[in-house]
């Protein structure tokens, strides 16, 4: 097929141009600096979590100034994402997926509050107040007590009570290390 | 499209009414049959001036539907986070670029090509800032792909709504040309680690979407960092001015406005491979990093809402497979009990929409069509009861049960689940 021939043709073209190309050809190289102001991404193992701290009670604070408004007091009952309640409903007909019921690590949560919230201004919390917020949404679904707090190093220690519940993909786990 | 092939349904005209976006018949043309001798032509004459920009026909009715979540529909377009492509009123196999679906966590980002950056860094050798200026001088390839979110088919897990037509169950689904620098060039220009296998992909939108991709050999291969769409620049809403493209790959992992790919040797398990698309099974566990999009197709003329005539129709439309090209069409229109081969249009390429079509004399006594496709691994796009079997109902992502359209005495064709 003609399809065929074209697409091994375009793939033995690409192949020979990377050949030939040496990377002080193109761009410039990153600097520490800059690299640390995107490097945002936080890991399971708390890999790329800033140092700071929050308790529950400033997260409480925190949340009904920058969050209640979309996510409900408590965070039930807003108008976007439900974040506390539905353990224990995953395998019924009405499954109701929260931080609580179905998400499998703290540390995303972190990481998301970080990068996307709140909607209209994400990254506008500080460090504190994100570690803050999140062990108040933790303290809303019984995770951590009312007296809890959360600092980069016991974030990563949080058990979420759904970690058991994902199957990964056989085909690309393959290349999970 | 011949007009005998279909017209919208008297019953739904206050819908119509409401819809800017839908069309008085099928087919995307408005106004009738209204030359019934030569001599009804109008003249010859001459037309308007030529411009920078040719702008569609007064005539043609056809656009994108906004929507905010399964069965939220016309809302306003700041509530709105995806549209759909009007499948229903295209013909061929490429989506044109205002027409291509869309879904976007946080709007459209206005991003200026001077000022953007792609930071290249992790396990590599060399960490580099590129602009789109370095990408455009690199190594281009070009490839026509489908991309189609990962909630497409969303509408009908539960139940199936009569009112809905093609665009609605099926619309977040589409095919252009996307140009670019293979992400192998890339990966060669920082040297990467051979002990990374993974790759976080971020974009520069407020949410800043990041997907952990597997560094698998197929994607190593067919990923491009794309600039073009179509032969013009990409369009903001699809990821101005640079975007990964993953053929066959989950919509929401070639990700838009691309201003960051970092190396790693696991998963980050950001937010959207873990809270958000990710498959719940009626066990209560989920499916994780359920990647490639299935083997899938759909009749779209005719299709819900629209009305066929006894006698002659032509049966269109679209198949895909996130696995290579589709092999073979097959539609039934006795309701699943037998099935003949469609004739594939050609060009059939691998991960790419293909359009089918069959010559079909209908009886007029009330019946269901349906459509599968079968793709070159030997894939089988699955019955609604073998696919809800195997997922259950809450799965919300991945639906691709073949689709059961009924035609009933009048010849109104409607959205059924099989």
């Amino acid at each position: 097929m003609s399809c065929r021939r074209m697409a091994l043709l375009s793939g033995a073209m690409a192949f020979a141009l990377i050949s030939s190309a040496a990377a002080s050809d193109f761009g410039r190289a990153a600097s520490p600096d800059e690299i640390a102001l995107w490097d945002i991404d936080v890991r399971p193992d708390g890999k790329g979590l800033p140092q700071g701290s929050g308790t529950v009670a400033q997260g409480k604070e925190v949340f009904a100034e920058n969050c209640a408004a979309c996510h409900g007091d408590n965070g039930v009952g807003g108008i976007k994402d439900r974040l506390a309640g539905g353990q224990g409903t995953l395998a019924s007909a009405m499954p109701v997926k929260t931080v609580g019921s179905f998400w499998p690590y703290a540390t995303t949560l972190f990481d998301y509050i970080h990068r996307a919230m709140p909607y209209q201004a994400p990254g506008s919390l500080s460090v504190d107040d994100t570690y803050a917020v999140a062990a108040y949404i933790l303290s809303l679904n019984g995770i951590l007590p009312s007296e809890g707090k959360l600092d980069n190093h016991s974030l990563p220690e949080v058990r979420m009570p759904n970690r058991d519940g994902f199957i990964p993909e056989p085909e690309f786990s393959r290349s999970k290390k | 499209m011949s007009e005998r092939s279909g017209r919208e349904v008297g019953w739904n005209r206050r819908k119509f009414l409401a819809t800017a976006t839908t069309g008085i018949v099928g087919s995307a043309v408005a106004g009738g049959a209204s030359a019934e001798t030569l001599a009804d032509v109008p003249a010859r004459e001459p037309g308007t001036d030529l411009g920078a920009l040719s702008a569609r026909s007064k005539y043609v009715r056809i656009g994108r539907i906004p929507e905010a979540g399964p069965g939220h529909r016309n809302v306003d377009p700041a509530d709105a986070i995806n549209s759909k492509a009007p499948l229903q009123k295209l013909v061929g196999g490429i989506t044109p670029s205002d027409l291509h679906y869309e879904r976007s966590h946080s709007g459209v980002p206005d991003l200026d090509p001077s000022k953007h950056r792609l930071l290249v860094h992790g396990m590599v050798r060399k960490q580099l800032v590129l602009s789109v200026e370095d990408l455009k001088a690199m190594p281009a390839v070009s490839r026509i792909a489908f991309l189609e979110c990962t909630g497409n088919g969303w509408e009908n897990w539960k139940k199936a709504d009569g009112n809905l037509t093609v665009q609605n169950t099926h619309g977040l689904v589409s095919t252009n040309e996307w140009t670019g620098v293979p992400l192998k060039f890339i990966l060669g220009l920082v040297a990467r680690d051979p002990a990374s296998t993974w790759m976080l992909a971020e974009g520069g939108d407020a949410a800043g979407v990041a997907r952990s991709i597997p560094l698998t050999e197929e994607i190593v291969d067919e990923a491009i960092v794309a600039y073009g769409q179509n032969g013009e620049p990409i369009r903001p809403a699809h990821g101005f001015p640079i975007r990964l493209i993953l053929p066959g790959m989950e919509g929401n992992l070639n990700i838009k406005w691309l201003r960051r790919l970092k190396f790693g040797d696991q998963p980050w398990m950001t937010r959207w491979e873990t809270a958000r698309y990710t498959q719940l099974l009626a066990s209560g566990k989920a499916r994780q990093f359920q990647l490639r999009m299935e083997t899938n197709s759909v009749i779209t003329q005719p299709s819900g809402t629209m009305q066929i005539r006894p006698g002659y129709n032509r049966i269109s439309g679209l198949a895909w497979s996130g696995h290579g090209k589709i092999a073979k069409v097959e539609i039934s229109t006795d309701g699943a009990k037998s099935w003949k081969e469609a004739q594939l249009n050609l060009p059939v390429l691998p991960k790419a929409q293909t359009r089918f079509q069959m010559d079909w004399t209908w009886d007029g006594k009330p019946t269901k069509i349906v459509s599968r496709s079968i793709d070159e691994q030997g894939n089988v796009q699955p019955d609604r009861d073998s696919f809800i079997a195997a997922m259950g109902t809450n799965a919300l992502f991945h639906y691709n049960a073949q689709q059961t359209w009924s035609i009933d005495q009048a010849g109104r064709v409607q959205n059924v689940l099989s």
